[in-house]
């Protein structure tokens, strides 16, 4: 009996990864912006992304959405209001979205006639953050009744984001949300990070989200 | 906690890489983690009983090595180490770090076989 071995340097995700890859080569030739929202339940996800996709379309934009829950198509409900293409994925207990997931549901869409693309994935800071979905822009969501230190206790997640949204800004005053101290925790975690300050509800902060948007697809 | 999934794609991998050595013996398991990545040693450990179970990785030992960040410090112009993951800042001139080198792995490193 002989003892071996083998070196194998290999991703654990790799299967993952490159199907992510092949996502975001049909993402970049189509010309569609793709955006991985991710945050902890409860930020206001799905409110932010509606209020989102209403504003694109009243401004001409065509823009579709992927929403990913555990049960129910409740938020596909709600962000189909706003006229938007939207599709529910179920992951029926898996606690994050993946590229396979991604791929099987745009089964049918036609990616050359949108110009954004939103996934909103399942509410959990750790998990996402291991899955590569083919997205050009991580966005990390935090909101005002979160704690300041959000930041510093899931790293992973907002290192790897490209930008932060602050939600609910329209209560900040009412919860003591410190807002120096949570920009702050943000930068230390992802220095240079563009970091937006919205309420979905009275729209504060949405122009420059918006004009985000509008610059990064035109500079792809 | 999604360590029961990333402990399926080792078991599937593994079993793959098999293939050139029939009959072998999976006695070890190593594999390379970064503090970045999002898993938790002791949840793996307990999926790793579970998962291997009637697999030719039944039995095996799984050592995970953990893995500091390292990131590029472009004021000092060298690679560094951070201390912890709770700051990107260069240790020797406090500086924030961008580009990281070393972190997010998460990968298996090698195994060791026992050939019949």
């Amino acid at each position: 009996m002989t003892t071996r071995i083998v070196e194998l340097r290999q991703g654990i995700l790799k299967k993952n990864d490159e199907l992510a890859r092949a996502l975001r080569g049909r993402f970049e030739s189509a010309g569609v912006l793709v955006l991985n929202l991710v945050s902890s339940p409860g930020t206001g996800k799905t409110t932010f992304l509606e209020r989102t996709l209403r504003e694109l379309r009243t401004s001409g934009a065509r823009a579709a959405a992927l929403v990913g829950d555990l049960e129910t198509d409740n938020d596909a409900r709600r962000l189909a209001a706003s006229g938007a293409p939207v599709r529910q994925i179920n992951t029926h207990g898996i606690c994050h979205l993946e590229a396979e997931m991604i791929g099987k549901l745009l089964d049918g869409w036609e990616l050359a006639d949108l110009e954004y693309l939103f996934i909103e994935n399942v509410g959990n800071l750790v998990c996402p953050s291991s899955y590569d979905l083919g997205e050009k822009i991580r966005v990390a969501l935090l909101s005002v009744t979160e704690g300041e230190d959000k930041p510093l206790k899931y790293p992973t997640l907002f290192n790897s984001a490209d930008a932060a949204v602050i939600t609910k800004i329209d209560i900040a005053e009412a919860c003591g949300f410190d807002r120096d101290t949570a920009l702050r925790n943000i930068k230390e975690i992802r220095a240079g990070i563009r970091i937006f300050e919205t309420s979905a509800k009275t729209g504060a902060g949405m122009a420059e989200w918006l004009a985000y948007l509008a610059g990064s697809r035109s500079s792809r | 906690m999604h360590e029961l999934s990333i402990v399926s794609s080792i078991v599937d991998s593994v079993t793959e890489s098999l293939a050139a050595y029939p009959g072998a013996r999976v006695k070890e398991v190593r594999l390379r983690v970064g503090v970045l990545a999002s898993v938790v040693e002791d949840s793996l450990q307990f999926c790793y009983g579970i998962a291997t179970e009637d697999t030719p990785l039944a039995g095996s030992a799984l050592i995970v090595k953990s893995l500091p960040i390292v990131a590029f410090c472009s004021k000092c112009n060298t690679e560094v180490e951070l201390p912890g993951v709770q700051s990107f800042r260069c240790p020797l001139c406090d500086e924030p770090v961008s580009g990281l080198r070393q972190g997010r792995e998460l990968e298996i490193e090698s195994i060791e076989i026992e050939e019949v």
